[in-house]
């Protein structure tokens, strides 16, 4: 196409510089401030400041509880989209609405109020408790928060894919002797399997990041279950601006690898899709 | 990121589907576990809000430094909504209404706060404007504060909100075209008016749509605020950072209380979202049946 032969619409050049000039006030020139602000430390600083056991200790947690709240909201996410596509049941309105309350609701009042469900006195925890199922104030806690904040990602995802899904091909599978099962996991599945998988990772990323409604369920216990954007904090507030930086820079990093996976299984499943 | 709701398509009489009894198993398992995570923290909220009763409730509310902490998050929604809206519509005209080289790779930039940490979006203007920051000591000559002030939440929060609007307008023009607005401006509008009366309408909805998501992470954004903010009562802290110090001060109900403040945001929110998909899908509807 080109802008020059074929378009008339006015205001390409204006609108574009615009774009790009907001675009380095607000992201990028303040990102490359990290970058630049990582270099001025050794090798051999940075190293010992994002290798250092307590830091290690939080990739741990953070990752750890991450994979686990994506994989259970994959699972889920993947029961709560086929239901929401695919069956009728009364309120179904109201609940595909409330489907996106993680996004819209502040994570400081998830935070809040999933640590009051599930404390030694809440709704939850006093059920939880004394059968030795301890959940606020520990790892486990964290994974919860991380499954409210991620759910919306996987039922998005992968409600649109359903949707647009050609019922005759299971009408053929089943014509052609496949019983329900085979045809959900042999036909469906592997059609649904890009959307599942990035909506896995954008669970996975957002939970990685995730600050608010973690740090009030997750009783931030050094090498126990204190959070990598936690350390972040508390080197700032101990005026350890290396130490900070440096641990900041790894997990951009981390959310710009996560960021190009989740590019690449989008083209994956646009390929799909045609 | 966010599911713009583009392909809704009610689905009519499945021919092939599961016995009867899986299906009222998978609703089930799907509506526990849809209520173990979304309904009961909703109605916590609402009930530890109200435990101590209405009175309670309302002193907790007009207490003069939660009042201040609406009235800033007022001011910095009302900052950042605008710049952010703007941004978003000139943005998604230049992408959506032309082709040039390197377009997905700009629409990634754009996404690019959606995947930064909220503590890091943080730290990065600190790392500017923070008294070891590039700029820290030139601003402390002139007395001028951005960090541990409203400036620097006002940043932060344009930050973290900076890739709504413009996310949810790109596809959604993409979508129409430019066969109306070639149309408008060959019968000799000018290109102001071809946006206002040709653009405008058809991107109504999605724009509603846009500033209301943005809206609801402006006023309720927690760790990016929360580095740059200082928490000064009174003075530096925004709704949410509120919340976490009359929570950690162990009043919890007034802590729920402010709470339940955004959690209404929310509701609005979700009513206002679902109400704008509809509308949006109607105009992409009826563009299709015109064609």
């Amino acid at each position: 196409m080109g802008r020059g032969k074929n378009n008339v619409l006015p205001g390409f050049t204006p609108a574009l510089g615009y774009t790009i000039f907001y675009l380095s006030l607000i992201v990028l020139i303040p990102l490359s401030a990290l970058f630049f602000k990582t270099a001025t430390l050794t090798w051999g600083d940075f190293v010992a400041a994002v290798t250092a056991p307590r830091v290690l200790a939080s990739y741990r947690v953070t990752f750890g509880a991450s994979l686990a709240a994506a994989v259970i909201n994959g699972f889920f996410g993947v029961l709560v989209a086929w239901v929401l596509v695919r069956y009728r049941f009364p309120g179904k309105k109201l609940i595909d609405a409330l489907v996106d309350l993680p996004f819209a609701l502040p994570t400081a009042v998830a935070g809040i109020t999933l640590a009051s469900i599930y404390s030694q006195n809440g709704w939850l925890g006093r059920y939880l408790e004394p059968r030795g199922i301890k959940v606020a104030f520990t790892p486990l806690g964290i994974a919860v928060a991380m499954v409210f904040i991620g759910l919306p990602f996987v039922v998005r995802t992968v409600q649109p894919v359903l949707e647009e899904l050609d019922q005759e091909i299971e009408e053929a599978a089943s014509c052609l002797g496949a019983n329900r099962w085979q045809t959900f996991r042999r036909v469906l599945l592997p059609t649904m399997l890009p959307a599942i998988l990035t909506g896995f990772a954008l669970s996975f990323a957002r939970a990685v990041g995730e600050y608010g409604s973690i740090i009030f369920i997750a009783g931030n216990m050094p090498m126990v279950s204190e959070i990598t954007p936690l350390l972040i904090i508390t080197k700032l507030e101990q005026y350890d601006y290396a130490g900070a930086t440096a641990i900041a820079t790894v997990m951009l990093v981390v959310s710009f690898f996560m960021l190009l996976c989740i590019n690449l299984l989008q083209k994956w499943s646009r390929c799909f899709a045609e | 990121m966010v599911g713009n709701g583009l392909h809704k398509k009610e689905r009519k009489g499945a021919t092939v589907t599961e016995p009867a009894w899986v299906r009222w198993l998978l609703i089930s398992v799907a509506l526990a576990f849809l209520a173990l995570f979304l309904v009961l923290p909703l109605a916590a909220v609402f009930t530890q809000a109200l435990e101590k009763g209405w009175e309670a409730y309302l002193a907790a509310l007009t207490e003069p430094d939660t009042i201040s902490a609406i009235r800033l998050t007022l001011i910095t929604a009302a900052v950042c909504v605008p710049l952010n809206l703007f941004f978003g519509i000139v943005a998604a005209w230049a992408i959506a209404k032309f082709s040039f080289p390197g377009k997905s790779f700009l629409i990634t930039l754009i996404d690019l706060p959606f995947s930064v940490s909220p503590v890091v979006s943080g730290l990065i203007y600190v790392l500017i404007f923070g008294l070891q920051g590039w700029l820290g000591p030139r601003l402390q000559e002139h007395d001028i504060k951005i960090i541990f002030a409203v400036p620097g939440i006002i940043l932060a929060t344009i930050f973290v909100t900076f890739p709504f609007i413009a996310r949810e307008l790109i596809p959604l023009m993409e979508a129409q075209g430019r066969e109306e607005e070639e149309a408008a401006l060959t019968l000799g509008a000018s290109g102001l008016q071809t946006f206002l009366r040709v653009t405008f309408p058809n991107i109504k909805w999605g724009i509603l749509y846009g500033v209301i998501l943005c809206n609801a992470r402006a006023m309720g954004e927690f760790g990016a605020v929360s580095v740059v903010s200082g928490h000064v009562r009174g003075s530096t802290n925004t709704i949410p950072l509120q919340v976490e110090i009359l929570y950690n001060e162990y009043s919890y109900a007034a802590a729920f209380a402010v709470a339940s403040l955004l959690a209404l945001l929310a509701l609005v929110t979700l009513a206002v979202k679902t109400v704008s998909e509809w509308k949006m899908q109607q105009t992409i509807t009826a563009a299709e049946t015109e064609r």
